[in-house]
């Protein structure tokens, strides 16, 4: 099978490579483009480690091809930080509150939360417990994931 | 978990969809969300020669009101669907039952027409179309063609459209939503598993409170969504008290044969279609006495 | 968290503190095994059994081997002939393990062959073209026909399914039995499931022909892998390097992938170019080592009118599934708080380990420990039951009491301390015991199921190896050891080595608030590394709740070192005794004259580069390495069947309040609250979360989580469709509540906590879903207890 020429912009950045049509997104961002930190769990749509932000909305990058997301903008959790580097308040609230454990879950769990609070910045704990519902962890229990949700959209509501 | 090789084309009209599925043979197939068709892709399961992606198609895509009807285009996706102010003020049973279909990540890639073709035992949309009795159309280089929903869902993962069709929209009829109300129940595992029974309901009352119309299906413990017929007709008319609701849901058991499986066996998926039923029927009922008050 | 009891003496430790690895992991720059890529790596899938047992006749690679970008098709064949059997945890000459099926397939989903092509999606189509001539043959799946004398055997050269049967009888269990007025018996079972991790296995090895190193990349979470390498392949050790600063995915005792690491090592030095295996979910789930004890218990307890229990007989059956490897030892651990927090004076235990068609089992958090204390906690609360007591009134009078440790039991453990009324009590207080019966009252007066639980457990911590000779007498282990080296740079910095991997457990954090402690530097400026394993120390990885404990006590012991070196350079400077001076946050003064001062940089510099200003004869730089054994270590299990298991007792205390929908057997959690006493806790968010976690995985143990074969002996729990992980919707918020009962055998006054949470949370479920089910006359023993288990049963379906 013949290869497709592949160019996303990742994280801002435009990103091109070659991949098979059968080439899941997140094989492609792994390792054709080099994005390591997104990451595989199950391939079948179920544990939410690939999650990934395609133009605005969170979606699992193994239940997509690549060559679908030809055009496409992705933001994956390496593109999470600002500028300089400077963390983003959502990932200091999830160091602050130790919200992981392996930290293999967690790309996933910062793409499903930070796109939640882009939508919904003032989410109550069913709320936040609904946007990760698709996210499996199995170091943490949620708890200081929520908690951490929680400090972030509390910061946001002080800022406003 | 990697998919067997296969051919794909991006197209940008629903014509060259059909064009693509004609050349492409039997073993083309559409795809749009993929969320469903992926996962069996990766375990080889499924192995389509071609997949046409769709998701390029504007003309797919959309929500619009026509007189009676409440018209989905096929690519549109399920998240779009279920945060559409004019589905949840014309059609909340629907509304209401996506809320159920997978999570946020799979809603935002996967499109009601996906959902309507893959007709998974569970999945929530055909059994909104089936109670409703939606009417599907699809499209071919052969013409188009239009398929009621009880005519459509065929077995477990298997409808009548033909290899080359392409499913364009599906319209759901609209109630008048006076002393109308719904329920749905589905009962799974965890929160967001696909369901081992799932109900859906929705009833019109007359002012004295009985019954003038009434649409029930359930899945999940049937191969495909089952539009109870002969319980919507023994109900109407009657008050839907709990007692008549429980007697007339009993006929469930002849209805149906549940398989079983790794998650439940069909005793209970017998015995739990029954709850749900009784369930989404006496919600619809207080939904729409509701409006009586 | 009220963490001001404990805390005040300390500096860093027991303190909020960030912990160093998030930081990495929070901007998607961990390293985990799948993250290392090298230029021509080669892959592997795996071609597997779909019979439950069957003769592999032969194995025809041809056409998968045309695939353009196959490099290789490995066999068993060609395995046993080349490498030599994985080490099994008993002695069992007969049973011979290689990473690969030889001539038979023992269960549906093992590894036949292996298949190595360029790509992982060139890999699984040649593993369709490989063509393997099967002889289907009779096979087992039930533990207890497999004891059957005409039941299929699994290992025919063993001519048993029985791996292991022993009995033990500790005190005078039959005169007890006869002197009390009641006994009551029952069975519980406890079904195949795991912790399952996120991560699958993954593993890449890559012969280093320059150096003629193997190096290994791996998601491993295993004692003496190295060696277990090296063994295998009949190279020396120092041959072997494993790259233990890989992060990995999530282990709680599972990432054991010996075979397949011997599998691309073997390749790696055939094929001469790097090759990875990285499990996909399928694989993972039906071949991999997911799989954790399946467990049936026959339990007798003798107890009098007023609840008190005064002897146990615990019969203990243990599905090991097809390979006996570390099985067999889970049914040990758990005589090291066989009697749970209760005074019961006598104990007999007769453990029995059957092999059946099924996937081998290997370690599970908490090894085998949360299975036992699911037990015991049932035989509590159906005593209780049957003298119409409050279960914690039960648990009050039998509770091992304060003033009693440390408090011998009758296996022959040491328990070093604990106040399990005062956690009791506290957590009853705080959760607001009246309350929640009250409110269980109020839903059951509208017609609801509820039912309030309770369990209170122990977590023995620290680990040793006496289940290993306990069950296997030719094992003569008694080391148990960890080490730590620091390193002061000649500019002051400190590094410190640990000898191991970490799956999550937040080490480097560890070494560096231990160390800054002791040495009363900031802890931020402490690196802590993983060696790579030719550079590493000796270690026991972090198994058996351990790593606070003794990684801790080795940074701490190594530190002590660095401090008493520094206070010989300064004495012999100051020319004065190291009894007068005083060493403060690394800078050294003269007691009781502030002004005579060395800075930390000053005697760091003068190690390093002033030999003229050292001590006569003293070592020139500043390192120290401490490597220590396991507190209470050291012996093995005596004559009398008594033997000193882990040194520490961690104590847990649960109270959940769930609902049950009686129509369709959903069960709801509407609160949850824990007791928790593991000592001094060295870090406040990394105990909160293990517990929480642990919490977690109890729940699912609970409820939704079983490994199914059906009658055919195939799996049907092969993916996360089918293999059900709770989700945010189905585990609670948790109160928690801490108490803090120091260890006296500690550096610190810690005690594991790796395992908190699920070594109580199982029990504490089935005791909330069985007072629910009480007021039908109701009970259910077996977990998990699905949602058509309860209904079946509430709706008269089933007995």
């Amino acid at each position: 099978m013949s290869e497709h020429k592949i160019t996303l912009t990742v994280n801002g950045r435009e990103m091109s490579g070659y991949a098979e049509a059968r080439v899941t997104l997140v094989d492609f961002l792994r390792d054709v483009l080099g994005q390591t930190g997104t990451h595989i769990g199950c391939e079948h749509g179920v544990c939410g480690a690939c999650s990934v932000v395609l133009d605005g909305k969170p979606v699992r990058s193994c239940l997509m091809y690549a060559v679908m997301a030809d055009g496409h903008e992705i933001t994956t959790v390496e593109g999470l930080e600002g500028p300089e580097g400077e963390l983003s308040p959502l990932q200091d609230a999830f160091w602050e509150n130790h919200a992981m454990q392996c930290g293999y879950c967690t790309p996933g769990m910062l793409i499903a939360t930070h796109t939640l609070l882009q939508e919904n910045p003032y989410p109550d704990e069913a709320e936040i417990r609904e946007a990760i519902g698709g996210n499996l962890c199995r170091c943490t229990g949620y708890q200081q994931i929520v908690e951490a949700v929680q400090m972030t959209a509390k910061k946001i509501r002080e800022a406003s | 978990m990697k998919a067997a090789p296969f051919d794909y084309v991006r197209v940008s009209s629903i014509d060259e969809a059909c064009q693509a599925l004609a050349d492409g043979g039997e073993d083309a197939r559409v795809i749009a969300g993929g969320q469903t068709l992926i996962p069996l892709m990766a375990m080889r399961l499924a192995r389509p020669a071609l997949l046409i992606d769709i998701n390029d198609v504007k003309e797919l895509s959309g929500i619009a009101v026509d007189s009676d009807h409440l018209v989905i285009k096929a690519r549109t996706r399920q998240a779009d669907t279920l945060s559409s102010e004019i589905v949840q003020e014309k059609l909340p049973l629907l509304a209401d039952a996506l809320s159920h279909v997978g999570h946020t990540q799979t809603r935002n890639r996967g499109t009601v027409g996906g959902s309507l073709v893959n007709a998974d035992p569970s999945a929530e949309i055909p059994l909104i179309a089936q109670t409703l009795g939606a009417i599907i159309v699809a499209r071919s280089t052969r013409g188009e063609r239009t398929i009621a929903a009880g005519d459509f869902f065929d077995s477990a993962m298997s409808t009548t459209l033909a290899p080359d069709e392409c499913l364009t929209e599906v319209h759901f009829p609209i109630w008048s939503p006076e002393n109308t109300g719904f329920g749905f129940h589905e009962v799974s595992i965890r929160d967001s598993d696909f369901a081992l029974a799932v109900a859906a309901a929705q009833t019109t009352l007359d002012a004295g409170g009985n019954v003038q119309k009434l649409a029930v299906a359930i899945c999940g413990a049937t191969p495909a969504a089952l539009k109870l017929t002969d319980i919507e007709e023994a109900l109407i008319g009657t008050d839907l008290n709990d007692d008549i609701i429980k007697v007339a849901c009993a006929k469930i058991d002849d209805l149906i044969d549940p398989q079983s499986d790794v998650h439940a066996d069909a005793a209970y998926r017998g015995r739990v279609a029954k709850v749900m039923a009784r369930r989404a029927i006496s919600d619809a009922r207080d939904g729409a006495k509701g409006d009586l008050v | 968290m009220d963490d001001t009891t404990a805390s005040q003496e300390f500096r860093y430790i027991t303190k909020k503190r960030r912990v160093t690895e998030d930081r990495r992991f929070i901007t998607g720059r961990g390293h985990f095994a799948a993250d290392y890529n090298f230029p021509g790596l080669l892959h592997v899938a795996m071609v597997t059994s779909p019979y439950a047992c069957a003769e592999i006749k032969g194995i025809d690679a041809t056409a998968a081997l045309a695939l353009p970008g196959v490099r290789y098709v490995l066999t068993g064949a060609e395995l046993f002939e080349n490498i030599n059997p994985l080490l099994s945890g008993l002695d069992l000459p007969n049973v011979k393990r290689i990473p690969l099926a030889h001539e038979r397939a023992r269960y549906a989903g093992e590894w036949v062959a292996a298949v190595v092509a360029e790509s992982r999606h060139i890999a699984e189509d040649a593993v369709e073209l490989v063509e393997v001539d099967y002889n289907p043959i009779d096979f087992v799946i039930d533990p207890e026909e497999a004891m059957q004398s005409d039941a299929p055997l699994v290992h025919p050269q063993h001519g048993s399914n029985i791996l292991c049967d022993k009995t033990w009888v500790w005190g005078d269990v039959d005169d007890d039995f006869a002197s009390a007025p009641h006994n009551l018996s029952f069975r519980a079972k406890w079904s195949r499931n795991s912790t399952v991790p996120i991560e699958t296995f993954v593993v890449t090895a890559k012969w280093d022909e320059g150096k003629d190193v193997l190096d290994v990349w791996a998601s491993i979470q295993m004692p003496k892998y190295p060696e277990q390498i090296a063994r295998a392949l009949s190279l020396p050790v120092n041959a072997v390097n494993v790259h233990f600063d890989v992060d990995v995915g999530g282990s709680y005792g599972l990432k054991r992938g010996i075979r397949q690491t011997v599998i691309v090592s073997y390749l790696t030095c055939k094929l001469r170019a790097p090759v990875r295996f990285n499990e996909d979910r399928l694989e993972n789930m039906s071949g991999g080592e997911m799989h954790g004890p399946d467990r049936i218990f026959d339990m007798d307890v003798a107890y009098n009118d007023d609840g008190v229990m005064h002897s146990l007989k615990i019969k203990a059956t243990d599905d090991a599934g097809c390979y006996p490897g570390r099985a067999p030892l889970q049914l040990g651990k758990p005589v090291s708080a066989i009697v749970g927090p209760y005074r019961i004076k006598s104990a007999s235990y007769n453990a029995i380990s059957v092999t059946t068609n099924k996937t081998s089992q290997e370690a599970v958090r908490g090894f085998g420990q949360a299975p036992t204390n699911f037990a015991i906690e049932t035989m509590v609360d159906k005593v209780a039951r049957a003298l119409g007591m409050n279960r914690d009134e039960v648990r009050r009078r039998n509770l091992i009491r304060a003033d009693e440790f440390p408090y011998r039991i009758p296996s022959g453990s040491e328990y070093d301390s604990g106040d399990y009324h005062a956690v009791l009590d506290k957590l009853q207080d705080s959760a607001g015991w009246q309350e929640l019966l009250a409110k269980r009252d109020a839903l059951r007066a509208k017609g609801k199921l509820a039912g309030l639980g309770m369990s209170t457990c122990l977590e023995p911590s620290g680990g040793n190896s006496s289940f290993e000779p306990f069950l296997n007498p030719k094992n003569d282990t008694t080391t148990w050891m960890e080490s730590c080296l620091i390193k002061v740079d000649m500019l002051g910095s400190i590094t410190a080595l640990m000898g191991t991997s970490t799956s999550g457990q937040g080490h480097e954090t560890l070494l560096s608030a231990v160390i800054g402690e002791v040495l009363e530097r900031d802890p931020d400026t402490i690196r802590g590394v993983h060696a790579e394993s030719l550079g590493a120390l000796p270690s026991n990885s972090p198994v058996g709740s351990r790593m606070a404990i003794m990684l801790g006590g080795a940074a701490a012991g190594a530190a002590e070192k660095i401090k008493k070196q520094l206070l010989e350079i300064a004495a012999h400077n100051f020319q004065l005794p190291v009894e007068r001076l005083v060493y403060d946050g690394g800078d050294i003064s003269v007691d009781g004259d502030p002004d005579k001062v060395m800075t930390w940089n000053t005697l760091v510099d003068i190690a390093h580069r002033n030999y003229h200003k050292m001590p006569l004869g003293s070592e020139p730089g500043l390192q120290a390495q401490h490597t220590w054994e396991v507190p209470t270590g050291g012996a093995l299990p005596a004559e009398d069947g008594t033997v000193q298991m882990y040194p520490c007792y961690a104590f847990e205390a649960h109270i959940p309040l769930v609902t049950i929908d009686p129509d369709t057997g959903q069960v709801e959690i509407l609160d949850y609250h824990m007791g928790h006493d593991c000592g001094t806790v060295l870090n406040p968010d990394i105990v909160r979360g293990m517990t929480f976690g642990g919490i977690a995985h109890g729940i699912g143990a609970a409820l939704y989580e079983k490994f199914e074969y059906d009658e055919g002996g195939q799996h049907l729990s092969g993916s996360f469709m089918d293999y059900l992980l709770p989700s945010s919707h189905e585990i609670p918020h948790v109160e928690m509540i801490k108490h803090y009962t120091p260890s006296p055998l500690t550096t610190f006054g810690q005690k594991g906590s790796g395992e908190s949470g699920y070594l109580g949370a199982p029990a504490a479920i089935a005791s909330a879903v069985n007072d629910a089910l009480a007021p039908l006359g109701k009970s259910i023993e077996t977990l998990p207890m699905r949602v058509r288990d309860l209904e079946a049963l509430i709706n008269g379906q089933t007995e």
